[in-house]
């Protein structure tokens, strides 16, 4: 017979992993992969492989080369990121290539250089995105038109998002809000579709990797904040329900805002930083100086995630 | 509030109780219990009878030990205990099987109970009574309420949520009317109105027969409790059964309650109604991959090996582990040749493959470890506060509230060892308490 085991307890586990947790996430992104594919052509799946594929390897490479730590890219974190990015740019031709500058600084300095997985303070995807926001101002903001489903040529040109046009004071009367839900308009090849990031969300919930907590307050105080602004004057705020579909507060509330790293962990904290995550984006979108405020916002609340945590105890037992 | 669903394997549970055969040599320990050691009261080449006393309780917090066999005493000496720790002993050669003349052998049941309380409390004394949930709290010190507190509450849990572990079962299934019987002298003991038998909702047959015999008797309620482990931790079975909340540092009495074993109430009755000691334990043998599933009577004493080889022959060649108690908060047992203690409730084989831990990956802050915990701690912040020495800090984040129920590590994905960190936690915390004093 072989020689006893000998550890503290408990001797058995939930099976549950990290490992498990990502792919799951990867799973739930399928569906608004698949919508993006639909309407952006084979561009969305090139940016997306281009995307996933150069996290992955910038990962590695960092891991092997430089940290020189076992190298931990089968736990779909990469993917993970490298999807999210691909998911915040426009699935156009110029993509290909800045999408891979996108990674190296998500996967590079967004994530490695805190040490890797679990240690980011920031979301890895978000940095990647705010600095292509800002290094390519150009190219970020150049959306493919959508025309129909599975659509064989673009105008890249001549797309606008929703938000933008709304910023310079005309939204296009054509954008309905059906189209709006279902992913029939312009703008970040991932948060077009609000129903394919719904399905996604409650696969998520059903698994118990995100909960409730952070995606409903979040839209929660989007739409009340919004709505009282069209209240007080519908001709210069937008109508709230539109503020919800368009843009990325239903990708980031969702997906982003909810990811374990960087957000608070006490039922209470996530409450308060869903409320401040929606009221950044209302308030950057309105005043600020971008069409969206969805990524900075989140970052913002990411800052302040150690302190939430530090407030927000969970309820003691007899207390 | 917290709490996890780790799978049940009650695969023991239809598997009646045995008898098991005494051994031909008996290593009997003198610590059996929590607090001192019992004092040997008997020498080399002395002729005892099954239940006589051998080891008497003279610190405060110590409780009596009988001889579990007849025989002659072999030596006086020490013995290395299940996980490695050598402690004070009695070693006795088997002869006959020779019963003292005061313990009443018959099966029949014995009703009626005419000692007063104080009386009561001392027959658990003398027999050597100890709790039998694991904790092995001597009952003689548990039923004697200090000045001041008042009992409102006595609450038997039977909830066995522990994985694996069928004894309090298969009691609650073949002698319902002894519990009840034991329930109702520990209840006199107390004087209190009720008692409150709490059993998991997991175990409907124990629930209806019980029901059915506690309706013979006056105050016995029984309590079904939602499944979730772990509903049979002390203070979850406070709030489950009362509503109260025992507080950080307070012990049950505090709120008006005192919380009992089943098994315990089992050898109340025999000890009260039949004079017996405390000298046998009622024991799951049970495993995954064990051709045959079992639970015992077994004399206190008995090791685990003798256990093992009329349970089964031998373990398996893919035994990983063995364990005393359930598979949540059991422990590894280093040494199969270690006398069984009172309270032990299991031998649990576990397969090599069930017994190996994943390796640790990073912690992702996903909060699991919080969401699970039933004291509403925070697991991952202690875990690293004692990597770092803080330990004046993780004291203050209230460590000591852990009662190490292992839901935390189970729930880990990054299967980080946090309830072992704790553990080595509250010892520093401890350790740091005593310094200052």
């Amino acid at each position: 017979m072989n020689l006893l085991n000998i550890s503290g307890s408990p001797h058995v586990h939930s099976d549950e992993s990290t490992k498990k947790i990502m792919w799951r996430v990867n799973m739930a992104l399928i569906p608004a992969l698949l919508v993006a594919i639909a309407y952006f052509g084979i561009n969305a799946l090139l940016v997306s492989i281009i995307a996933v594929v150069s996290c992955v390897l910038f990962q590695w490479l960092i891991e092997k080369f430089i940290l020189k730590v076992p190298t931990t890219i089968c736990d779909g974190s990469a993917v993970v990121t490298g999807l999210l990015l691909a998911f915040n740019v426009p699935a156009t031709p110029s993509m290909m290539w800045i999408v891979i500058i996108g990674a190296l600084v998500a996967i590079g300095i967004g994530k490695m250089t805190f040490g890797g997985l679990g240690k980011n303070p920031f979301n890895p995807a978000l940095v990647g995105r705010v600095f292509l926001l800002i290094s390519f101002p150009v190219q970020m903001t150049t959306w493919p038109v959508v025309d129909g489903i599975f659509p064989m040529h673009f105008d890249l040109a001549t797309g606008a998002t929703p938000l933008a046009a709304f910023k310079e004071g005309s939204l296009g009367s054509d954008v309905t809000l059906w189209d709006a839900f279902l992913g029939h308009i312009g703008g970040s090849m991932g948060e077009v579709s609000a129903l394919a990031i719904l399905i996604g969300a409650a696969y998520l919930c059903w698994k118990k990797i995100i909960s409730w907590h952070i995606p409903v307050s979040f839209i929660g105080t989007a739409f009340i904040f919004s709505a009282i602004l069209w209240l007080v004057n519908p001709d210069q705020y937008m109508d709230p329900l539109m503020t919800l579909f368009t843009g990325g507060i239903m990708l980031g509330a969702c997906f982003m805002a909810t990811d374990m790293v960087t957000s608070p962990m006490a039922k209470s904290g996530q409450l308060i930083f869903g409320v401040g995550c929606g009221l950044l984006t209302i308030i950057i979108r309105n005043w600020g100086a971008y069409p969206e405020g969805v990524s900075f916002a989140i970052l913002l609340m990411n800052s302040v995630t150690p302190l939430i945590n530090r407030w927000c105890k969970p309820a003691r037992f007899a207390e | 509030m917290g709490g996890v669903h780790p799978e049940e394997n009650k695969i023991s549970n239809d598997a009646a109780i045995e008898v098991m055969p005494v051994p031909a040599q008996m290593v009997v320990m003198m610590n059996q219990h929590l607090g001192a050691p019992a004092t040997p009261v008997v020498q080399k080449g002395d002729k005892v009878k099954v239940g006589q006393l051998i080891g008497e309780a003279q610190a405060f917090m110590c409780a009596n030990v009988h001889s579990p066999v007849s025989g002659t005493v072999l030596k006086v000496d020490t013995v290395k205990d299940a996980f490695g720790i050598t402690k004070p002993a009695v070693y006795i050669t088997v002869e006959g099987d020779e019963w003292q003349e005061t313990i009443d052998r018959t099966p029949d049941i014995k009703r009626e109970c005419t000692l007063e309380p104080q009386a009561i409390v001392a027959k658990l004394k003398e027999m050597g009574i100890v709790g039998l949930g694991g904790a092995t709290f001597p009952a003689h010190i548990k039923y004697n309420i200090p000045e001041g507190k008042k009992a409102e509450y006595l609450i038997i849990n039977a909830a066995e949520c522990e994985p694996y572990l069928t004894s309090d079962y298969r009691v609650m299934m073949e002698h319902p009317e002894e519990v009840c019987i034991g329930v109702s002298i520990l209840r006199k003991a107390l004087g209190v109105p009720n008692a409150y038998i709490g059993i998991e909702n997991n175990k409907p047959l124990a629930i209806a027969k019980m029901q059915e015999v506690a309706k013979q008797f006056e105050g016995i309620v029984i309590e079904p409790l939602k499944v979730k482990y772990p509903q049979g931790a002390e203070k979850q079975l406070i709030n489950a059964v009362t509503g109260r909340k025992v507080p950080s540092g307070k012990l049950p009495i505090d709120v008006g309650c005192v919380v009992s074993n089943l098994g315990t109430s089992f050898a109340v009755y025999e000890a009260v109604q039949k004079n017996k000691p405390l000298i046998e334990n009622i024991l799951t043998v049970t495993g995954k991959k064990l051709p045959s599933q079992h639970n015992y009577i077994v004399r206190i004493g008995t090791t685990y090996n003798d256990i093992i080889k009329h349970a089964i022959g031998q373990l398996p060649d893919t035994t990983g582990k063995v364990i005393s108690g359930g598979t949540m908060m059991g422990r590894a047992v280093v040494n199969l040749d270690a006398p069984t203690v009172k309270g032990n409730s299991s031998v649990l084989v576990m397969d090599e493959g069930e017994a190996r831990r994943n390796p640790e990956t990073a912690c992702i802050r996903c909060g699991k470890c919080m969401h699970a915990c039933p004291m509403g701690l925070e697991p991952y912040l202690f875990s690293a506060l004692v990597k770092n020495g803080r330990i004046e800090d993780a004291q203050k984040h209230n460590i000591l509230d852990c009662i190490e129920c292992g839901c935390c590590f189970f729930s880990c994905p990054a299967n980080k060892p946090l309830t072992d960190e704790i553990r080595l936690g509250k010892n520093k915390v401890r350790a740091m308490m005593a310094a200052k004093k």
